[in-house]
């Protein structure tokens, strides 16, 4: 009973769904079922923020390495609830937007999280060179191939690359640099990626009917038949 | 003052690069210490000693920027600000030059966000970028903010058929059916014209699924470099143009300077970010050709031994 339940409402609901997007008169019930999607969904943000706050107090109870972290975390995570929550200094009060401009809610943001979220993307440009250095090698011929793309690819995406091969005339004009870039976007890349995207499809469809059908119940938890 | 700096700053890189070639040559490999500081200095100086580039805008650029310019005034036009703020630098210039064009040119926009970073980041763009150069233009009647909905793609799926089901009201909590602007829109179909800003997910192929196949509107991307090449499939039949990173942005920027003469002293970031990304290129060019000196120089006294 504990796991037929669950898979009779995977069967129930994955079937009205499929028909919803099929019969034009059941398009109300897809749209009904996407909000009844996000009802069930703020429960999960209940569920993450309770176990964050669970796990982060563990940790500060028994003293574990870099608890000080613990502490920071929790306090962010209250702070910025109640600020947002309760629209604390809100110039607009409680009706008006949450990142209203001059709230504590959308300042904190601006003045904490962004530098901080900006920055630890900044760092990727140290780790893609050093990476790009070590990895992109003439080792055999598809290495050589990775090589050479990546090579006009990088020059293309600078004024460098028209000033070099400006001098090409326009008749062979698809051999200047921005020109093969956008040739290597357009043609290889793009049959690589469509490739990718049939795969993926097919891939979903395929295990959306595993799901409804019952076939895969690993959903479910610990398979015992 | 700072083309001296600038000047200095590419003696310093390129000597260094060259100097790193030479040591190459005798096989020694470069400790990633150093390809770190090269980075460093290839990114800051331009920023420091700010070193610009004309550009040229592409057709994927085109694509988008032909779109807003030729749309009628007073066509409904909805930016989606679907990122958070690691991407922002990226993807923010043109999210700002994009709003700019499309309120130069009379149009109704709508802005809105499927990521919860993304209505901060829009409000801030809103305050300090887009709307000081506008204060003719009225909330709720030239442009509204409905902010964010959770929900992802099922957002999407709902607005499809009926805004005011997933968005009874704007983000300062004003009745949907009292804005202006949304007298004549009623769902997703109605729009002249999407444009998704982002590249994660949900963000432009969720656009595309669920707003611009089944309600046959237009759609343009605004998306970090990474994500573009994933987006190409999409280009032209179902996404009128792709901007890509800041190249993407640096376009787009040059062409509304060169169309509307009131953008032309106008802040240009994308352009700006063009010299710290052109020179990082290049340093990375030359270490791509360093490491294979290396390799084929260690290779052959591997052979000789």
């Amino acid at each position: 009973m504990k796991r037929q339940v669950p898979l009779l409402i995977t069967l129930f609901v994955g079937t009205l769904l499929i028909f919803s997007v099929f019969i034009p008169p059941m398009e109300n019930i897809g749209e009904n079922f996407t909000l009844f999607f996000d009802i069930i969904a703020v429960f999960a943000f209940f569920l993450g923020g309770g176990n964050l706050v669970r796990v982060h107090i563990s940790k500060l109870r028994r003293r574990k390495k870099d608890y000080g972290y613990s502490i920071i975390t929790l306090v962010g995570f209250f702070f910025m609830l109640i600020v947002g929550l309760f629209k604390i200094g809100n110039p607009g009060g409680i009706a008006a937007s949450v990142t209203a401009e001059g709230s504590i809610f959308q300042t904190t943001f601006t003045t904490v999280l962004i530098p901080l979220q900006s920055t630890m993307y900044a760092l990727l440009a140290f780790f893609v060179a050093s990476a790009s250095y070590r990895a992109f090698r003439a080792k055999n011929r598809e290495a050589t191939l990775l090589l050479v793309a990546a090579f006009i690819i990088l020059l293309g995406r600078t004024p460098f690359g028209m000033m070099l091969t400006s001098w090409v005339p326009d008749s062979f004009s698809v051999l200047q640099v921005p020109n093969l870039a956008i040739w290597i976007m357009n043609s290889p890349n793009l049959a690589g990626q469509r490739a990718i995207i049939i795969g993926i499809g097919l891939g979903v469809v395929s295990m959306s009917l595993r799901l409804i059908l019952g076939v895969e119940r690993t959903y479910l938890g610990e398979d015992r038949g | 003052m700072a083309s001296l700096g600038i000047i200095i700053s590419l003696v310093i890189i390129f000597g260094g690069l060259v100097a790193l070639f030479l040591r190459s040559v005798l096989g020694h490999e470069v400790d990633r210490r150093i390809i770190f500081l090269f980075i460093f200095i290839a990114v800051a100086a331009p920023i420091l000693f700010p070193l610009t580039f004309s550009e040229k805008a592409t057709e994927v650029v085109k694509g988008v920027f032909n779109k807003v310019e030729s749309l009628p005034a007073g066509s409904k036009v909805l930016l989606s600000f679907d990122f958070d703020p690691a991407m922002a630098p990226e993807v923010q210039p043109m999210a700002n030059a994009i709003s700019r064009h499309c309120l130069e040119k009379g149009h109704k926009v709508i802005f809105m966000s499927l990521w919860a970073t993304g209505q901060a980041l829009l409000t801030q763009s809103l305050q300090d970028y887009i709307l000081p150069g506008f204060p003719e233009k009225q909330d709720g009647v030239d442009f509204v903010n409905i902010g964010y909905k959770a929900g992802n793609e099922g957002v999407l799926n709902v607005i499809i058929t009926d805004f005011r089901k997933m968005f009874p009201t704007d983000v300062n909590s004003v009745p949907l059916d009292s804005i202006e602007l949304f007298d004549d829109i009623s769902s997703a179909k109605d729009l002249d014209l999407v444009i998704a800003i982002g590249g994660g997910k949900p963000g432009p192929k969720e656009w595309v699924l669920f707003i611009g196949d089944p309600g046959d509107v237009p759609i343009g991307f605004g998306v970090a470099a990474v994500v573009a090449p994933q987006l190409y499939p999409y280009y032209p039949a179902q996404a009128i143009g792709i901007l890509g990173g800041v190249k993407g942005a640096a376009e787009y920027e040059s062409e509304l300077m060169k169309t509307h003469v009131r953008f032309r002293y106008m802040d240009t970031p994308g352009l700006r970010m063009m010299g710290p990304q052109t020179l990082a290129h290049m340093v990375i060019m030359c270490f791509i050709i360093i490491g294979n000196i290396v390799y084929f120089r260690s290779r052959r006294r591997e052979k000789q031994t």
